[in-house]
């Protein structure tokens, strides 16, 4: 870790506080403008025709009957983007150089059902449905692999031939010395399996794409709700042939993205060709079908053969386990993943002895895509279900016990056994909070009260981290050779021609309400009111600022976002008084900014409002010295980097991450012993990421996390059958947390400084998937020791009622305590 | 599907209290009648099979939801969206404003729905109970809020300042009843 940023010189008049947010009104009168609320004159509608095989051999695609329907403009198959195109970047080839080939459309083979194998172009919607019904394609059915850990087994049937097998990514962690650890503690626990379910945020508005490929310029607009474009014009810019500067991304408002939007840069790419060859711009909606056969999942995961070295009195000395990752069919993005958890490998423990036999598998599903708490919440999730399993084998108390292993507040900045290093916070103090607001010793007298009643309570503690502004430098983890590390974002902030204050981002926000808060930042800077300050809406690569890195992902605007717009906002006031001391003939540190006018410091009458400024450097330039009239421009762009280092790739050590927030939650659940029904009676967090720029809106993104985990916990997965059909392909069978899903949640909040940032603020919004620790150690608190264990993240009623019903013997309970002292 | 070739109808209907006639393709849905022939931006699409509640809109004084009937199917009836809430002045009425103080939509793709049902809600039943309202929006899915500041919002919409009171007093009643 470099020094600490330099601290900032604004005051904090307008940061801090709970502004209503400047994106609402638009939004409330629905004059947002959606992909699908746009178009682009002489578009057609595609459609995608797709798979119905998880897998199978695509022998022929026939358009022609498609193509003779009237108002059908166009049509593509997999074989001419072959024809066209180069197979899509991968991350991590083998050493060999084998990797998995993919191109924009199914070229070959279908190896996941809804995987797109040909498009049509029609005049509407209605023609290209039917058009697509009326392209057939001949499909040789191929064994399906399914199992993300079977799919490693060296017989199991290989997806990619160019790859030689189904392992996308494999290697050990190892850190601390967990061979002495597990020699030297009192007890080892065993645990057999532990297994996180495939499931995602599923933003409400599906994916959409406007795209012309503009046949005189070459230049190809994109209109779309992807919410990271930068790395999608990375990765199918060579595929596709073209350079990023023929790309102009544009998105404006986008209906939640929760990481999952990052996904549609193939649609993207394939739906341009489509725009090329009809000659005309294209729109596709994406349907919730294809969304969720294809608009890609979160990672699904399991953990086996974990076993944990304890002390007596319950200080964990680690864990050593294996990890396989089901990325289905495709890598996009992944294999990412397979080093992201590593951001938070003890959790908020201090233990020290850590080794993970990871492995990444190809099987015939959706591709995984990050989804928010992305890779981080599988591995966090492991551990609170170790660290409860552990107080309950050893008839400890799961509070006493966490405390006992928590990072303590004067341990910060605590470096972890993989070389990350948290920055602040109090989880202690944390911990006491959320029990006090879920009353936990009334709550235990409840559970007290209800036994025997056919009610049993539960009482769940989740502690989790939300690791913000990742340094890139983790993905040479994976493969030494990438050129990516570090972190960053852009601002520009100007004045315009009147001297009207306007911040351009880099950021494409989905309700993040970053228009808001980049505005309460420049105010405080700047003197004025938030109101004042224009942010331009959305984001759009033509006049919007960006780097590499640019988008909305990975819990990091407060941190990337803000500190640019700090940087960008200062270099304007600097300016804005460069000019004004210059009017005044007075030194630089005579003048301030107030309300939007210069003045002498003491001498409010002397006064130049920015529109003067602007007049002076855009139209009447001669009356300023010649070398300040070509130097200033009042047009100022700051690029935020945090301070990172690569990592050692050999030991996979290194900073991974600027910032910690930390989330703990606590859950009171009731369930039916009959049913197995889990109702949630009260719901709290105690959420810190530091310094909170607007707390509402952190407030809201607290809620958000904790909504989509309930429903995670208790309601939501995507689950195939073993022909490789997906079962929940739509919200009937995909059951989308409601209003009566998720209870009223109590939130309160510490705020710990990070050191690390500038303004203290660190990023957040992933809530670390605390609501599934919180939900499994809350089962688990209610069917009690001895009994089978809580094994899976998702826990609908059958999953529990066998739980509670279990009578098999006792080394079938899923875990064992093995005592050294007992010879083992 | 949307449109297409095939058969027409001739409808005539009421919408946010203009008279409307059109030709409407008999297949079309009124969803996609109301955005690509009307221009209407309220009424989103979030789902093929009648769950997000995003297309929620008011017909003959019933919130429906418009991707389950048929664009012919508003031949004679009054149809009111999101965009009649908002007066002429183009001021957010009181339960959008409501909203927008509670900080009750981030992405705000689900809040067109969620406004018409809170708006058929509160018609009927002027101080509703957090559980009430919950059951009233539990047609319409939103992912953003975790649901907790649109309860909020409309609470403060129906109850005035007492609304954030009364969320804060269920809270505590919850907590009593289970420590009870
Ligand atoms: S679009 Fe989802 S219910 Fe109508
Ligand atoms: S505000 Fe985004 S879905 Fe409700």
């Amino acid at each position: 870790m470099t020094a600490p940023a330099k601290e900032q010189t604004t005051t904090t008049t307008w940061t801090g506080q709970s502004l209503p947010r400047k994106e609402d009104e638009r939004l409330l009168k629905a004059q947002g403008s959606f992909v699908d609320d746009e178009g682009m004159y002489r578009q057609g509608y595609a459609q995608f025709v797709r798979s119905p095989y998880a897998h199978a051999k695509i022998l022929s695609v026939d358009v022609s009957k498609a193509e003779a329907l009237p108002g059908v403009i166009a049509t593509l198959t997999g074989d001419e983007v072959k024809a066209m195109t180069e197979p899509l970047f991968q991350f991590a080839p083998k050493e060999d150089g084998s990797q998995v080939n993919e191109y924009l459309l199914g070229v070959d083979i279908a190896r996941y059902q809804g995987e797109g194998v040909a498009l049509v172009l029609a005049e509407t919607r209605g023609i290209a449905a039917d058009a697509a019904d009326l392209v057939e394609v001949e499909y040789e059915p191929l064994p399906v692999v399914t199992d993300g850990v079977a799919a490693a087994e060296p017989d199991a049937y290989v997806l990619h031939d160019s790859l030689g097998d189904n392992i996308a990514w494999k290697g050990l962690f190892d850190w601390g010395d967990i061979d002495w650890a597990l020699e030297n503690a009192d007890h080892i626990l065993k645990i057999d399996k532990l297994h996180f379910h495939r499931y995602s945020s599923t933003p409400i508005e599906c994916n959409a794409v406007i795209v012309n490929w503009d046949p005189g310029t070459d230049m190809i607009r994109v209109v779309s709700n992807n919410q990271f474009p930068m790395f999608g014009a990375l990765v199918i810019g060579p595929s596709m042939g073209v350079g990023t500067d023929q790309f102009d991304f544009v998105s404006q408002d986008i209906g939640g993205g929760f990481g999952i939007k990052i996904n549609s840069y193939t649609s993207i790419g394939v739906l341009a060709l489509l725009s090329r060859k009809a000659g005309r711009p294209v729109k596709w909606i994406e349907t919730r079908t294809e969304h969720h056969q294809s608009g890609g999942h979160g990672n699904e995961r399991t953990f086996l053969d974990i076993e944990v070295p304890v002390m007596a009195d319950g200080t964990m000395l680690g864990f050593k386990m294996r990890a396989f990752d089901d990325a289905g069919a495709y890598l996009h993005y992944e294999p990412l993943g397979a080093v992201i958890w590593s951001q938070v490998v003890p959790g908020p423990y201090k233990f020290k002895h850590v080794q993970v036999d990871y492995t990444e598998t190809l099987t015939n599903k959706c591709p995984a895509v990050p989804n928010r708490g992305y890779s981080r919440m599988q591995h966090l999730w492991f551990v609170e279900r170790v660290i409860d399993l552990v107080a309950q084998e050893l008839e400890l108390d799961p509070v006493e016990v966490r405390k006992l292993n928590y990072v303590q507040p004067e341990d910060y900045p605590y470096t972890t056994p993989n070389g990350c290093v948290y920055d602040s916070g109090d989880l202690p103090q944390a911990l006491d909070m959320v029990l006090e607001m879920i009353d936990y010793e009334g709550a235990k007298k409840l559970k007290a009260d209800r036994e025997g009643s056919g009610k049993r309570i539960g009482i769940g503690i989740g502690t989790t981290l939300d690791s913000g502004t990742n340094n890139f430098g983790q993905s040479r983890i994976l493969n030494p050779e990438l050129p990516f590390s570090g972190n960053g974002e852009a601002c520009t902030a100007l004045l315009d021609l009147y001297g009207e204050v306007m911040l351009k981002l880099g950021t494409n926000p989905q309700g993040q309400g970053h228009e808001t808060t980049a505005s309460q930042v420049a105010a405080d800077i700047l003197g004025m009111s938030p109101e004042t300050i224009r942010v331009w809406t959305g984001f759009d690569k033509s006049h919007s600022t960006y780097i590499g890195f640019s988008g909305t992902y990975a819990s990091q605007f407060a941190v990337t976002g803000i500190n640019a717009v700090i940087g960008a906002v200062e270099k304007l006031k600097a300016e804005i008084i460069e000019v004004a001391a210059y009017a005044f003939e007075v030194e630089q540190d005579q003048v301030e900014l107030v309300n939007g006018d210069a003045r002498i410091i003491g001498n409010p009458e002397a006064a130049i409002p920015f529109i003067g400024i602007a007049n002076m450097v855009f139209a009447n330039n001669a009356t300023l010295p010649h070398e300040m009239a070509e130097r200033v421009s009042l047009t100022c762009r700051h690029v935020y980097v945090p301070p990172f280092e690569l990592p050692d790739v050999e030991k996979k050590y290194g900073n991974l991450t600027l910032t910690y927030s930390t989330q703990t939650h606590a859950a009171v659940v009731e369930v039916d012993e009959e049913t197995g029904k889990v109702e949630i009676l009260d719901y709290a967090v105690v959420d810190d990421c530091g310094k909170r720029i607007n707390p509402m809106v952190v407030e809201g993104q607290v809620h958000g996390a904790t909504g989509l985990g309930i429903g995670a916990a208790l309601k939501e997965t995507f689950e195939y059958d073993e022909d490789g059909q997906l079962l929940n392909s739509n919200f009937l069978f995909y059951h989308a947390a409601t209003a009566m899903d998720v209870p009223n949640i109590k939130t309160s909040h510490i705020e710990s400084p990070s050191p690390f940032t500038g303004t203290g603020a660190k990023g957040m919004g992933e809530g670390g998937g605390a609501p599934l620790h919180t939900i499994s150690a809350a089962i688990q608190n209610a069917i009690g020791p001895g009994k089978a264990i809580v094994s899976d993240s998702h826990n609908p009623p059958e999953r529990v009622w066998r739980m509670l019903n279990w009578d098999g013997p006792a080394e079938e309970r899923g875990v064992t305590v093995v005592s050294n002292g007992d010879g083992a | 599907m949307a449109s297409g070739p095939g058969p027409t109808q001739d409808i005539e209907f009421t919408l946010n209290g203009k008279p409307v006639s059109r030709t409407a393709s008999s297949r079309m849905l009124l969803i996609h009648f109301l955005r690509d022939e009307l221009g209407l931006r309220g009424p989103k699409i979030g789902c093929d099979t009648g769950h997000c509640g995003a297309c929620t809109v008011s017909y003959n004084g019933k919130t429906i939801k418009s991707c389950m009937a048929l664009a012919v199917q508003a031949d004679g009836a009054e149809i009111d969206t999101v965009e009649s809430l908002a007066g002429e002045s183009g001021d957010l009425d009181e339960l959008q404003e409501s909203f927008r103080e509670n900080h009750g939509l981030q992405c705000g793709y689900c809040t067109s729905g969620v406004l018409m049902s809170a708006k058929f809600l509160l018609e009927r039943n002027e101080k509703p109970t957090a559980e009430e309202i919950r059951e009233a929006i539990h047609g319409n899915l939103c992912r953003c809020t975790g649901y907790v500041n649109i309860v909020k919002a409309i609470s403060g919409a129906a109850h005035g300042d007492e609304g954030l009171a009364l969320v804060e007093r269920l809270n505590r009643e919850h907590a009593k009843e289970v420590s009870a």
